[in-house]
């Protein structure tokens, strides 16, 4: 049956309408407009009024353009040639390959029953102190780099894709630049990765509604390549690029927002993504690793906000190194306890004596007599940032434990530290 | 036959359906997608348009598409075997769900609650010719450790004649085990089950009692500090990554309770997974079971359908009540209020109702009174008492406790457990901030205690903040003490190492006695000459308090420590009082 209408009754932002009787909801149009074609999803049917977004944008869009309903919802490319490819945010080959039409699959699919999930218990090592050490990520966690522009967050995520042991990566770009796209893309080349990943790419340069569907494109992948067997890594960057194009469309379609304009099912739209990582009982895992840049630095603005509501932990980039406050991996004790005996005890101990460093470097800066104990913690914070904190250090966990060891035993008596007695006597630093 | 409709709309999960014919609001309709079967709720009604919203994601979905009206309202089902289940929001068993359908949760698949076959062993209770009420007790079954009581359907009215009552024996769920007569002479069929709607309160006892009875928590600066009540309600709101959900899962551990009631609603689905692979390894120290046996979990997670959230904590609350009606102490917790307060936000705004503060709806505080309103402490007509105490944890936007679910939250509870960031950042966890929270009930510790050592903090903050100002040299050396006091009494005993096997749980004897030691201490003065001497022997007493707190409580080595620490006081106290 084919339905193709040729009159377009409303264009309004990135949305038109149109009146029909049989489209589905989510289901998918493609439009042939002077601007060349472009694929529109139903976002909502009243009566005979159908509303549509339109990915590549309204522009040029006239009231005559000839729409036609494809019967299907948003699907992706799927298949082993998959690898080495470079998508758009339509699922179109960006690269000169050849279009994978014939292998689709539906995206955004039922989500995973609780009861079949296994725990995730796979530490993932990446030779940075500040993940590997205090806060570990896992195989099937979700989390996020929570960054501000400037910031080398592209660069620390293609650090953890390389030095990460997985087999297949996903990257999903969302309005990052054309430069950052080209840096991932030679990262992967140089190393060889690039024939066990997967791009989805949209630039600040493509239409914005685009940028809607790289996630669940990504994510769709990632998680047939899974239940394959596989342990994929799934890179999502920038999530706040994402929440902007939710917004418009929401503010489009005159939806109350609940703040700072951003519509007011933003956690279950995100929630919906992230919760897809999993660890899948016989099969693969679902590893999914984000950018979210934090309008302002401030992370209390609601895109950062309802993220770390719904990830794993987060990763806090700050003057390019990762913050012991504000970063947290919610699933370190999944791991922790199998690595060696102090480490969780002596993370937090690290940390502790950090926070209390910090308000010691406080009192200095404003000019308080320093007095024995607060030298230590001065000398200990110094230490801490150079050896441990610098994002250039790459070590194994071992060698980081033994260091903060000797870091607290040059700074410290071991009753300062707060650690059991116990691990002091199995791990102080003799002589 | 069953009212029918058609789909004549739809954004996002609601749908708008034209019908002729009796329709009643809240009543549950399935929408025929291609045979599939998706379950919706009437939220409005509007001339010959109701407008649905469906519990399941509702892609695909077209005009035209066919909607039958049940004629009932959203329930759950009630009977023994719900103890140790995992329930989706809307009841259904997600293992039994898992086998049928593998990895996936699809739409529109529908499974009953309980094993309908399973055969319990009945004993009847009630005399023939007894004269009944709703919520009578007719009947036991042995649900694992617990005698399960088999009772008049709450939806009944009484006085109801027992007719008929079927011999003790083995019954599966849906075999008629008696019979009811009420006045006008109809009869009723009773089975081991029955079904309630979940968002109308259980309301079957004599009366409500005030909630006066600790409800521990083997959680030190919740029972000495801000206690909670059997009966009562409290909250946690903090920001994320604040320990909510590791505080609600220690207290789903470890609290002294007879049943946990866990709604996991619209936060991970990697931390039901958790108690789910943990609680059937761990015993329950108290009988000696595993904890699963005491624990039903309602999972409705953040990717799993947003109506379904809501009914989610409904389903769980009444499953509380149910087991309340046993003489039993249920615990329900709820993580998180804020998920379910968005769900209500996102229905407000697909109905484009008028938004009240940051689009929430107007009637937000009403719900969130009503629902904490459903725990409490009842007497049953035998004398008997049995309690439902709600937590619910609060995911403030921004972290910020000024938004309308904390407010709302806060004007009904009894205790309230502020997260903070600073403490949650500097690792000192449980991260209730102690200058913040309050509780409205007694405690382990005696009140007047409990305000002495809160003195203390407050003092101990305001010394802090000083020195900030002053810098420690310009503090004096008694208040410096003072501070060294607060800090103490902070790290040892309100700071608790949620994954440290014998720190991770306080029994009452052992808050009772380590609260005593350092109120001693707080209470004495000590012969510190100097600051540097006086953090010298704070560090020293701290890393024996430190070591005595994973000792396991009456051992010999746990003894051993006491006395050192003690001795240690002693030491500095001289002249000062008798020797502890
Ligand atoms: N009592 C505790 N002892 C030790 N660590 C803790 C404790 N509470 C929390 N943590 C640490 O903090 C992390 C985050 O805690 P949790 O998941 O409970 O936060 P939350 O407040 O529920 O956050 P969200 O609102 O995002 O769900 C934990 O994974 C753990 O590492
Ligand atoms: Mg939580």
């Amino acid at each position: 049956m084919e339905r193709i209408y040729n009159r377009i009754l409303q264009i309004a932002g990135n949305v038109i309408m149109v009146e029909a009787d049989g489209p589905k909801f989510g289901e998918l149009a493609r439009i042939e407009s002077a601007q060349g074609t472009s694929l529109a999803e139903v976002i909502k049917v009243d009566h005979n009024q159908v509303f549509l977004q339109v990915f590549s944008g309204t522009a040029g869009v006239s009231t005559q353009d000839r729409l036609k309903f494809l019967g299907h919802g948003m699907q992706a490319p799927f298949s082993p040639s998959l690898l080495g490819r470079i998508f758009d945010g339509k699922g179109t080959p960006r690269d000169a390959g050849p279009n994978l039409a014939d292998s689709l699959i539906e995206t955004a699919g039922p989500c995973v029953n609780p009861a079949t999930r296994v725990l995730p218990s796979k530490m993932i090592r990446t030779g940075i102190p500040m993940i590997d050490l205090f806060n570990s990520l896992v195989e099937a966690q979700k989390i996020s780099i929570f960054s501000s522009s400037g910031e080398p967050h592209n660069a620390l995520l293609a650090r953890i894709a390389l030095q990460a042991e997985v087999d297949i990566i996903v990257l999903g770009c969302m309005g990052v630049l054309y430069d950052d796209y080209l840096f991932f893309k030679e990262q992967l080349e140089n190393t060889d990765a690039m024939n066990r990943t997967v791009l989805f790419v949209h630039t600040a340069s493509d239409p914005v509604v685009e940028a809607l569907k790289v996630p669940d494109l990504a994510l769709a992948v990632a998680e047939n390549f899974a239940l394959q067997g596989k342990r994929v890594l799934t890179l999502l960057t920038d999530m706040t690029n994402f929440a902007d194009a939710l917004k418009e469309i929401a503010i489009i379609m005159e939806q109350v927002p609940s703040n700072r304009g951003y519509p007011g099912d933003l956690y279950t739209q995100l929630a919906q993504r992230y919760e897809k990582a999993a660890d899948f009982k016989g099969a693969g895992s679902l590893t999914l690793v984000s950018v979210t840049t934090m309008p302002g630095n401030d992370v209390t603005h609601p895109v950062p906000d309802n993220t770390g509501y719904i990830t794993e932990g987060q990763y806090y980039l700050n003057g390019g190194r990762i913050e012991p406050f504000g970063s947290l991996s919610r699933l370190k004790q999944l791991v922790n306890k199998n690595t060696r005996s102090d480490h969780r005890a002596i993370m937090d101990a690290m940390i502790q004596l950090y926070a209390s460093s910090r308000e010691t470097e406080e009192k200095r800066a404003m000019g308080f007599k320093m007095s024995p104990w607060d030298q230590k913690l001065l000398l200990y914070n110094k230490l801490f940032a150079q050896k441990l904190m610098d994002l250039e250090v790459n070590i194994p966990l071992e060698g980081a434990l033994d260091l903060c060891w000797s870091i607290l035993a040059q700074c410290f008596t071991p009753e300062e530290t707060r650690l059991k007695s116990e691990l002091i006597a199995k791990y102080w630093p003799t002589g | 036959m069953s009212l029918q409709g058609t789909v004549v709309g739809i954004t996002g999960n609601l749908v708008k359906v034209a019908f002729d014919g009796k329709l009643m609001q809240n009543e549950i309709a399935l929408v025929d997608l291609k045979g599939q079967k998706l379950k919706g709720e009437v939220i409005r009604i509007r001339g010959n348009e109701a407008e649905v919203q469906i519990f399941e994601d509702t892609k695909g979905i077209g005009k035209g598409d066919k909607v039958e009206f049940t004629g009932t309202l959203l329930s759950v089902q009630l009977g023994p075997g719900l103890l140790g289940m995992l329930f989706d929001g809307l009841q259904n068993p997600l293992n039994a769900l898992a086998e049928e359908t593998g990895f996936f949760t699809p739409r529109g698949h529908h499974i009953a609650p309980l094993d309908l076959n399973q055969k319990w062993a009945f004993t009847g209770t009630a005399k023939l010719g007894q004269s009944l009420y709703p919520g009578d007790c007719f009947g036991t079954v042995p649900e694992g450790r617990f005698t399960h009581k088999i009772q008049i359907p709450y939806g009944l009215t009484g006085p109801l004649e027992l007719v008929d009552l079927r011999p003790d024996g083995r019954y599966n769920l849906t075999e008629p085990i008696g019979t009811l007569k009420n006045q006008e002479g109809e009869t009723f069929e009773l089975r081991l089950s029955f079904e309630w709607p979940v968002k109308k309160a259980i309301r079957c006892y004599e009366e409500r009692l005030m909630p006066t009875e600790p409800m521990v928590t083997q959680v030190r600066i919740v029972d000495s500090l801000f206690p909670v009540a059997k009966g009562g309600t409290y909250c946690i709101p903090g920001p994320f990554g604040a320990g909510k959900t590791v505080l609600q899962q220690i207290t789903s551990r470890y609290a002294e309770v007879d049943i946990v009631i866990i709604a996991a609603c619209g936060e991970r689905a990697n931390e039901v997974v958790e108690t789910i692979k943990e609680f059937p390894e761990l015993i329950d120290p108290r009988t000696g079971k595993s904890l699963m046996e005491r624990t039903i979990i309602i999972c409705n997670t953040s990717s799993m359908p947003v109506a379904a959230r809501e009914s989610s904590v409904y389903t769980a609350v009444t499953l509380g009540e149910y087991y309340r009606q046993m003489g039993l102490d249920v615990l329900m917790l709820a993580d998180s209020t804020s998920r379910w307060a968005q769900a209500l936000r996102e229905r407000s705004g697909r109905l484009e109702e008028i938004p009240g503060e940051e689009a929430f709806p107007a009637y937000l505080e009403s719900m969130i009174a009503g629902f904490y309103e459903r725990a409490g402490r009842v007497r049953f007509k035998g004398g008997e008492v049995g309690s439902l105490t709600i937590g619910g944890t609060v995911s403030p936007a921004g972290g910020n406790f000024d938004e309308p679910v904390t407010k709302a939250t806060l004007k009904v509870v009894g205790a309230f457990h502020g997260l903070s960031r600073e403490r949650s950042d500097a690792r000192r966890f449980p991260a209730i901030d102690p200058l913040e929270s309050w509780s409205k009930y007694q405690g382990v510790v005696l009140n007047q205690k409990r305000l002495k050592m809160a003195g203390l903090l407050k003092r101990v903050n305001e010394i802090n903040q000083m020195m900030k100002v002053v810098g420690e040299e310009g503090t004096s050396t008694d208040d410096f003490i003072t501070f060294l006091k607060g800090e103490f009494f902070d790290s040892v005993y309100l700071q608790q190492n949620a994954f440290d096997e014998v720190d991770a749980a306080t029994p009452r004897e052992r808050q009772a006695e380590g609260f005593e030691l350092v109120e001693n201490l707080v209470d004495r003065p000590l012969n510190l000459e100097d600051k540097v001497l006086a953090r010298e022997f704070f560090n020293h007493l701290r890393q024996r308090f430190i070591d005595w707190n994973s000792l396991t409580f009456g051992s010999e080595p746990y003894k051993a420590k006491k006395r050192e620490i003690l001795n240690l006081i002693n030491e500095k106290s001289q002249g000062h009082g008798k020797d502890l």
